[in-house]
């Protein structure tokens, strides 16, 4: 064989803390694009493969199909059954994850370089293999029932399924992806047929290498992997309307710790105003000591563990997310400090020491991500299924600095909206009740 | 494939809740003048280091009645110094780009940093600072309180599986303080004050009673010189007490337990018996237990995977789980959950009748090669994994072992037999020194 891949691009991306990241994008013969990056230093690769739109390609009444049929990609396949399958992966001590979201299934793959050939050829007869057994199907089935019924009861996710019903309205982003206990239960053996036809194409495949292992060997083994999966699958849902207008809806729960989740519309990452929007949510409530949330609602007044806002965007919406837990007798007075604290950010913005500090953070951890291969191989997809450049890690801090008080005051103003801040609580909440939305 | 979110043992706490290998290893060891353990693991591959201090000081440590002080000590080390204002640390770690947290365990509390390399030095000035030199104040208290038990709360008054697991530990021992929840019983947490927090303070914080571990880009000969540096010069305590905890008098009478919540929706049966920990030079039964826990119920293949759930279909999920990095005796543990329609009594009888098949038909060969190629393997991983070799020699020297005992550990994992496995199991499940725990719904549900 003369030529098995083409080298479109190679790159050195230097990082203030990161030595170097050379990504470079490899075509296999057979067409399909991987990002890789070569670190022969430790004799393992990672492997990091998504197929764009996950749960929410569910076909009509078949809710949780895409989760249950990922969750038996790895119970059986070709002449393997489950058990043979689990024995064939722990003898070469490779590791596979299947994992189903709204936007995605991913597979997430790890083996050494010692036994690549037949740590490949297992995860190959997963991918286009699966036997979809009966009994496999019924056993896993039995789990993830149990897993919807756990999350019947527990306060999180009630919240979390209430906040989602309220703010995507008929979009499969409205429901769990694991599906109620009648739609699993009515779930046949040709539905997750179906599910697998549906989700597992090339047309929507994005893939990221990390490891011991050469764009020569890369282009071949991906054929090998991922050539015969059929050219298309189902096509995208809409994008999905974010109905959050403000209110206060309560679930009645009988727990100690109200749990709530709160939200507005958010920003795409094609905005140009996405990181001044990073940037204002650090100070807001990203995570850690400084932000404004935890200083004012955990460690000024003790009434939480963790209280956060985060910018959430998926693939078809764009949503602006919190979260706080607090004793039901608390939970009004951290909500009252929360309201309080947007209202101040979209009148007064933030002062341009908090945006100096926000930035310093921002940059400054941005490399530590990168920090072991199966989370570069992670990232590399994400930036793929983003549309980012290749070179995107190497500008992306510069787009952080780049960002002026002029545009967080912007953002602060048009973005941020004190009125439609929806809240979803969960518990016993004393002196809260629901109210509508605006 | 589903993970269950079953939660025998919680055992490790953190300040916060953000966010969310050995061959080749490049470890240098050394102990400074005044007693102070360090550790380096070397990664050159990028230029970022985790910065830790392990301290031999954990919920076990705890004087009666103020259970939970070692946690909420943890917390309030963010608060102000002598040198530093409240928040101080924090933010400047954060100002430098890098990430802090803290966490507690029942033999140990640990504080960390990751950062580019350089900053190296700021952190170990910072860490140095609050190890002698905290100011707390008043409101510290009153405030941080709030937040553990609103921890509290989160992590287990909302979460009946969590409140079975501390009800099962607290009969599991009858005179060690791991019977006491890391976080603390919630009665005594209310009236913790600065007294008590001082004095666990006075009594545990001191270089001769910590470890320093950093992993990452670093030079050995460097860090030895900013150790000494910082930590070098805060003097020893002569009069650190010996570790010396409330033994367990002889475990004879097998125990029951349980628990009934509204909000349980799967129920299960979980037993845990008392175990053999890792000692110092004597690893060999705490080797083979771990091997069990893997051949018993350590994913797909297991014995009781493979009965419960494959062939009698009577489980949707069962595992075993055995946790040997500990100062004093632990626990071997089994768990099945049922299928719809079985009762926790037919459960736990099926469980039983696994385990006794287990003693007579033993571990097969082939699943035992399949553990040691992963074994293997993992060590091959970890390799990607700086500071989870860090971690794991900061566990180690916390609960006593030595760095001996960290680099003879895999070894003794792979040197293990079929025999050593069916030894230990015949050793440790002894029913006289167990708990067995049904987590239910009020009225029976699962009939």
């Amino acid at each position: 064989m003369k030529w098995i891949a083409t080298f479109l691009t190679a790159l050195v991306v230097a990082l203030p803390a990161r030595a170097e990241i050379k990504i470079q994008e490899v075509v296999s013969p057979g067409g399909i694009t991987a990002w890789l990056v070569e670190e022969p230093s430790i004799p393992f690769m990672a492997l990091e493969l998504r197929f764009r739109g996950g749960a929410s390609l569910d076909a009509e009444g078949k809710r949780g199909a895409t989760n249950l049929m990922t969750g038996l990609l790895e119970e059986g396949a070709a002449d393997m059954d489950a058990r043979a399958f689990a024995r064939a992966t722990e003898g070469l001590a490779a590791s596979f994850g299947f994992d189903t979201s709204d936007d995605e299934v991913s597979i997430s793959a790890r083996f050494l370089t010692e036994n690549r050939d037949q740590a490949v050829t297992l995860l190959r007869a997963a991918l286009n293999e699966p036997r979809f057994d009966q009994d496999a199907l019924d056993r896993v089935r039995g789990q993830v029932l149990s897993g919807i019924r756990s999350d019947l009861n527990d306060p999180n996710e009630i919240a979390r399924t209430t906040f989602d019903g309220i703010a995507y309205g008929n979009h499969p982003y409205a429901t769990d992806y694991s599906g109620t206990v009648d739609s699993v239960t009515a779930l046949s053996r040709e539905d997750i047929i179906a599910a697998h036809q549906a989700v597992l194409a090339r047309d929507r495949l994005y893939v990221g290498a990390v490891g011991d292992i050469t764009p020569e060997e890369l282009g071949p083994m991906l054929d090998t992997l991922l050539g015969d999966l059929p050219e298309t699958g189902a096509s995208m849902p809409p994008q999905a309307d974010v109905a959050l207008n403000g209110g206060l809806t309560v679930v009645e729960f009988d727990t100690p710790q109200s749990v709530a989740i709160f939200g507005q519309r958010g920003i795409t990452i094609e905005d140009p105003d996405y990181f001044p929007t990073i940037l204002l949510n650090q100070v807001l409530g990203a995570g850690g000591f400084e932000s404004r949330l935890t200083q004012e609602v955990r460690v000024k007044r003790g009434l939480t563990y963790g209280v956060y806002s985060y910018l959430a965007p998926r693939d078809l919406a764009e949503i602006w997310l919190g979260s706080v837990a607090s004793a039901n007798n608390r939970i009004a007075e951290a909500i009252d400090v929360i309201r309080a604290e947007w209202e101040k950010a979209a009148t007064d913005g933030i002062t341009e020491e908090e945006l100096d500090a926000a930035k310093t953070y921002v940059t400054g951890a941005y490399p530590l991500r990168f920090d072991g291969n199966a989370p570069i191989a992670k990232i590399m997809v994400g930036m793929q299924m983003l549309g980012l450049p290749i070179d995107y890690i190497a500008t992306r801090n510069d787009k952080v600095n780049a960002v002026t008080m002029e545009d967080i005051d912007r953002v602060a103003a048009e973005l941020l909206n004190p009125e439609a801040l929806t809240f979803v609580v969960v518990g016993k909440p004393e002196g809260l009740e629901s109210l509508p939305a605006n | 494939m589903r993970q269950f979110r079953v939660l025998l043992n919680a055992a490790v706490l953190c300040l916060a809740p953000l966010v969310a290998q050995a061959d080749e290893e490049a470890v240098t060891s050394f102990t400074l003048e005044n007693g102070m353990d360090v550790v380096i693991v070397e990664d050159n591959r990028a230029p970022v280091v985790q910065h830790m201090v392990w301290y031999r000081a954990g919920s076990a440590d705890e004087p009666k009645g103020a259970s939970g002080v070692a946690h909420f000590l943890e917390h309030l080390l963010f608060k102000a110094t002598e040198n530093m204002e409240s928040g101080e640390l924090s933010a400047t770690v954060a100002a430098n780009g890098g990430r802090d947290n803290a966490f507690t365990s029942y033999d140990y509390t640990a504080y960390f940093q990751r950062v580019a390399s350089d900053r190296l030095e700021l952190m170990m000035q910072m860490e140095a600072d609050r190890m002698r030199n905290i100011r707390l104040t008043e409101s510290d208290i009153t405030s941080e309180r709030g937040v553990i038990i609103e921890e509290r709360n989160q992590r287990t008054e909302n979460n009946p599986r969590a409140l079975f697991g501390e009800q099962l530990n607290a009969v599991q021992y009858h005179n060690h303080g791991y019977s006491v929840p890391i976080i603390g019983w919630m009665h005594e947490m209310q009236t913790l004050g600065m007294d008590d927090v001082m004095d666990f303070y006075n009594t545990h914080y001191y270089p001769n009673n910590a470890i320093l571990v950093v992993s990452g880009d670093v030079d050995p000969e460097e860090v030895r010189s900013l150790a000494e540096k910082h930590y070098g010069t805060i003097p020893a305590n002569p009069d650190l007490p010996d570790r010396v905890r409330t033994a367990e008098p002889p475990q004879n009478a097998e125990r029951r337990v349980v628990f009934r919540d509204a909000r349980v929706a799967q129920p299960y049966v979980s037993r845990s018996y008392l175990a053999p920990e890792r000692d110092p030079g004597d690893q060999e039964m705490a080797a083979a237990l771990t091997i069990l826990a893997e051949v018993l119920g350590g994913g797909q293949t297991s014995y009781m995977t493979e009965k419960l759930q494959f062939e009698q279909q009577k489980a949707v999920w069962s595992g075993a789980y055995y946790r040997g990095a500990s100062l004093d005796d632990t626990t071997f543990d089994v768990i099945v959950l049922p299928r719809p329609g079985l009762s926790l009594e037919e459960t736990e009888a099926a469980m039983d009748d696994v385990l006794e098949q287990f003693m007579v038909d033993g571990v097969q060969p082939d699943q035992l090669e399949r553990i040691k190629m992963q074994l293997r393997a993992s060590q091959i991983y970890e390799r990607d994994d700086v500071n989870s070799i860090a971690n794991r020699y900061g566990q180690a020297l916390a609960i006593g072992l030595t760095v001996e005992d960290v680099k003879a550990w895999p070894d003794l994992l792979k040197a293990v037999t079929e025999e050593d496995v069916m030894e230990a199991a015949g050793l440790v499940f002894n029913r006289d020194a167990s708990v067995t725990g049904w987590l239910m719904q009020p009225e029976e549900v699962t009939q």
